[in-house]
């Protein structure tokens, strides 16, 4: 944990900041440069931006769930939207399902979860060096 | 017909519910045995060869397929049957023990995996059952897992049952390729054709250690006493009633395939001898009740083994009969047993006496299952005896003196067991051992009473149950019906002689026992022993190994990981004849020669300097130089990826080098600096090599139009870079991710161990 004031305090501007990028990234992925990779790549950046400037405590409060569980959910998220094509139509796992006309479709879930693993996977690892007591 | 795959996976739904609902509301566990008594209807009402199939894994030709006949029905009845009371009898048993949902919740599962076992008609199917058998067992023999010796007994049944279910697996899958299919139907209905394949003797063999392991024939006869250290409703069901039967179901199923093959005769004849041999030696020299019971349960498998490897009609009907037979006494007798040493604080026999006065309705349980075990007239358990010696007589060489000395002991075992404990003067011990409350004896004097009902009115199952179960083992009708007299004289003589001798047996146990537990060789030279040393022998060599391998540098680790990967790339790239340049192409422009020299200008000031920091921040050069190149290139999306990346790692570097102790620049030594540097010089040079040949083959764009292509009619998405990760290969990204996450939580668990501020 860095102690500096410029730091602490514009923290929580650079954290929100990064989030509300990361997920314009990850949305815009499937069009344009982007996508659930980067998107969580990025968003774990503000998190640790956030860690390093007011220590790992106070970002697993802004966090709820340890990044494992986020992770955890991802994961289960993109093997869940894999589902639809099997139970529904008999396709093989992972084949995505599109409403019609609308780009809205199974392989949204998918990159949300895909965000949420590297997220996860990211702060999982950076985290506990980052200064705070280990559990 | 939805009634009959819904017997085995029904009860596999209600495993999770039954975790659950009974750590909320434990008093309701005794309800839970209306669970086992519905699938006990649920089969009795299913027709004969009723069959349910659906294709699971069609590219493997695996099928949830299952199938009722004369034998599965047996066996799903005893296993539905004695659920019901053993279910009734546990929920009192360990009445407020905090985790009795857990223990139920395996239970159940592992009712669901037998019944899912004898219904199965797909080979593979039956092996995941089978195998879930095991897993289940493993959990009960350990429940009570602060004892060292139940989780030394746990993991001991465990190694021995799935390294058996792997030599199986192997002897399956060479069956189903011998007969082309896997269905256990279709099998069987090729006849004997399949013992004339070339592969048969090695689909017997290996097929056979997996029975064997699992029904507890010697010399993997050893771990079934030693699970004796699980809850007595556990012993009962699992360990004489029902799983150590598995075995002997596959082998029973599988005989009319192979019935007329020699080696199939002679290894279930002669293991299912040495068996019976082995296990009557050491029940006589056991005091512990429930070991002893276990050990004649040993016995008794290997009679069944034997009696399926005799190709007789009489044969099979008398393995089915005794199969009932002991299913009932011995289940019985295990909780009897269960009870006494609730009562009594002991299940020593040499000092258990005189709780019959105490103990009454106990006591007449266990003496109608003591003398349907002993074969007494009257009892079911005096058919299975005279079909016995009347098929053992038919067998000459040893085999009828074999008979004479097992049932002999089997008389000790009973008496000893069933009557010694409740006869004579009470015990000091034993003064407050009284009848336990009704839900603890319901199950043993059903099941006992059953053996003298069946004994008094053989008809009632004759028909039903036995003749359609003997015939499966067969392959074709027995026409014999129960309670025709078998055998003559002889039989006859042979009964009592063994019940004679038996008697006198039983009378000087007191004192043939200590002469028996004074052959310590038995345990030195034992199978147990030998488990016990091949084990210490695996861990040593692990030890050594480690030891030798992973010294705790991380240096050296990272050397070697460095030396093979590219060593071994290199190596296959020569010996292959792959070293190639790849044609000219045209010049990379000004900006892309720029970044280069900065590249190059990063990596070289990473080697040279001497700071850590520094080291950290040339290596960035690099990481930065190469996500511009990417860009110049129009990779926008790896572009982006290498900048979060590349920051990410950074972050991660400096806040390690600000909180752990590496402020000495670099302890190496001269002659190590040099052998780094050549090991970094040869990584370098191979990787490039490899580069250069993979350049040097002519590019197909077919795939690349082809996505190109087909990104927005097929998945609605102009990034084709993102679409193949999300859409074409998103089955491959699953698999990154769950990687990512499984490295991550290796990571949480060393970290929380080691990544302490130092």
């Amino acid at each position: 944990m860095l102690d500096s004031l410029i730091l602490r305090a514009s923290a929580r501007y650079v954290l929100w900041a990064c989030v509300a990028l990361s997920v314009f990234v990850l949305l815009r992925g499937h069009n344009e440069p982007g996508g659930g990779f980067i998107g969580g790549l990025i968003g774990a950046l503000g998190f640790v931006f956030h860690a390093l400037a007011r220590g790992p405590p106070a970002t697993r409060r802004v966090l709820r769930l340890d990044p494992l569980a986020w992770g955890g959910i991802g994961l289960l998220l993109a093997a869940g939207s894999g589902l639809p094509a099997l139970l529904l139509h008999a396709e093989p796992l992972l084949t995505h399902q599109w409403m019609e006309g609308l780009p809205i479709g199974t392989a949204i879930p998918f990159d949300i979860g895909v965000y949420l693993v590297v997220l996860g996977f990211a702060l999982a690892f950076v985290l506990p060096f980052l200064g705070e007591d280990a559990a | 017909m939805l009634a009959l795959p819904a017997i085995p996976l029904l009860a596999l739904a209600c495993v999770p519910l039954v975790g659950w609902g009974l750590r909320r509301a434990p008093v309701m566990a005794p309800w839970l045995a209306a669970l086992p008594a519905a699938l006990f209807l649920l089969v009795l009402t299913t027709p004969d060869g009723a069959m349910f199939s659906l294709h699971w894994i069609p590219t493997l030709g695996v099928e949830l397929a299952f199938r009722l006949d004369g034998l599965s029905r047996l066996f799903a009845l005893l296993i539905a049957g004695i659920g019901a009371g053993v279910f009734l009898y546990a929920a009192a048993y360990l009445e407020g023990h905090p985790l009795l949902h857990r223990f139920l919740a395996v239970l159940t599962l592992f009712m669901a995996a037998m019944l899912g076992a004898v219904l199965a008609d797909d080979l593979l199917l039956l092996f995941a059952f089978w195998e879930l058998t095991s897993l289940a067992s493993f959990m009960l023999i350990g429940f009570d897992a602060h004892r060292a010796e139940a989780r030394r007994a746990a993991q001991q049944g465990l190694m021995v049952t799935v390294a058996g279910g792997l030599a199986m697996l192997a002897g399956l899958l060479l069956l189903g390729d011998a007969a082309g299919t896997f269905r256990i139907s279709a099998i069987l209905a090729q006849g004997s054709t399949l013992a004339a394949h070339p592969a048969a003797p090695w689909i017997v063999v290996l097929i056979a250690i997996g029975c064997f392991a699992k029904s507890a024939q010697w010399p993997l006869h050893f771990w079934l006493p030693n699970a004796m250290a699980a809850p007595s409703p556990v012993s009962a069901y699992l360990h004489s009633a029902t799983m150590v039967k598995l075995g002997v179901y596959l082998l029973a199923r599988l005989n009319p395939a192979f019935e007329a093959l020699a080696l199939w005769q002679g290894l279930l004849i002669g293991v299912g001898t040495a068996t019976m041999l082995a296990g009557a030696v050491l029940a006589l020299r056991e005091r512990d009740l429930k070991r002893k019971l276990a050990w004649s349960t040993v016995v008794a498998l290997g009679t069944l083994v034997a009696l399926i490897g005799i190709e007789d009609p009489l044969a099979a009907t008398a393995a089915v009969v005794f199969l009932l037979v002991h299913a009932l006494y011995k289940a019985s007798l295990f909780l009897i047993a269960g009870i006494v040493d609730k009562k009594a604080g002991t299940r020593d026999a040499m000092q258990l006496r005189g709780l019959g006065r105490r103990m009454p309705i106990t006591a007449a349980a266990a003496l109608l299952a003591g003398l349907s075990m002993a074969g007494a007239p009257g009892f079911i358990g005096a058919f299975a005896k005279d079909l016995l010696f009347t098929v053992q007589l038919g067998v000459p060489r040893l085999l009828p003196a074999v008979a004479l000395l097992v049932n002999a002991a089997m008389v000790v075992v009973a008496g000893v067991v069933a009557a010694r404990p409740f006869m004579g003067k009470p015990m000091e011990t034993g003064g407050v051992a009284k009848d336990p409350a009704v839900a603890l004896l319901v199950a043993p004097i059903v099941l006992a009473t059953l053996g003298l009902v069946f004994g008094m009115a053989p008809h009632l199952i004759s028909a039903a149950i036995i003749e359609p179960a003997a015939g499966a083992i067969l392959g074709r009708p027995t026409g014999i019906a129960l309670g025709e007299k078998q055998g003559g004289t002889v039989v006859m003589t042979m009964s009592f002689a063994a019940l004679g001798l038996g008697l006198l047996m039983f009378l000087g146990w007191r004192r043939l026992q200590p002469t028996l537990a004074g052959q310590t060789w038995l345990d030195t030279y034992g199978p147990d022993a030998g488990y016990g040393r091949a084990m210490r022998a695996v861990s040593a060599v692990a030890v050594a190994l480690t030891r030798r391998v992973q010294g705790g540098s991380l240096r050296g680790y990272l050397a070697a990981n460095l030396a093979l990967v590219f060593a071994g790339a290199a190596l296959v790239l020569v010996a292959r004849g792959g070293l190639a340049l790849p044609l000219p192409g045209p010049w990379a422009g000004p900006a892309q020669l720029a970044l280069a020299a900065v590249i190059l200008a990063g990596a070289l000031a990473a080697c040279r300097l001497r700071a850590l920091f520094g080291q950290v921040m040339a290596a960035a050069l690099v990481g930065f130089g190469v996500g511009i190149l990417f860009l110049t290139l129009g990779a926008a999306d790896l572009a982006f990826t290498q900048f979060t990346v590349e920051i990410l790692a950074i972050v991660l570097l400096v806040a390690i080098l600000a909180r752990l102790p590496f402020h000495a620049p670099d302890a190496r030594r001269a002659p190590e600096r040099r052998r780094d540097a050549l090991l970094a010089a040869g990584v370098g040079a191979a990787g490039t090599a490899i580069l250069l040949a993979v350049l040097s083959v002519p590019f197909d764009p077919f795939i690349t139009e082809w996505m190109g292509k087909a990104a927005v009619p097929e998945a609605k998405g102009r990034n084709v870079v993102n679409v193949i990760i999300v859409d074409f290969r998103a089955l491959d990204t699953l698999g990154e991710i769950a990687v990512l996450l499984i490295a991550a939580l290796a990571a949480t668990v060393l970290l929380r161990r080691t990544g302490k501020p130092g």
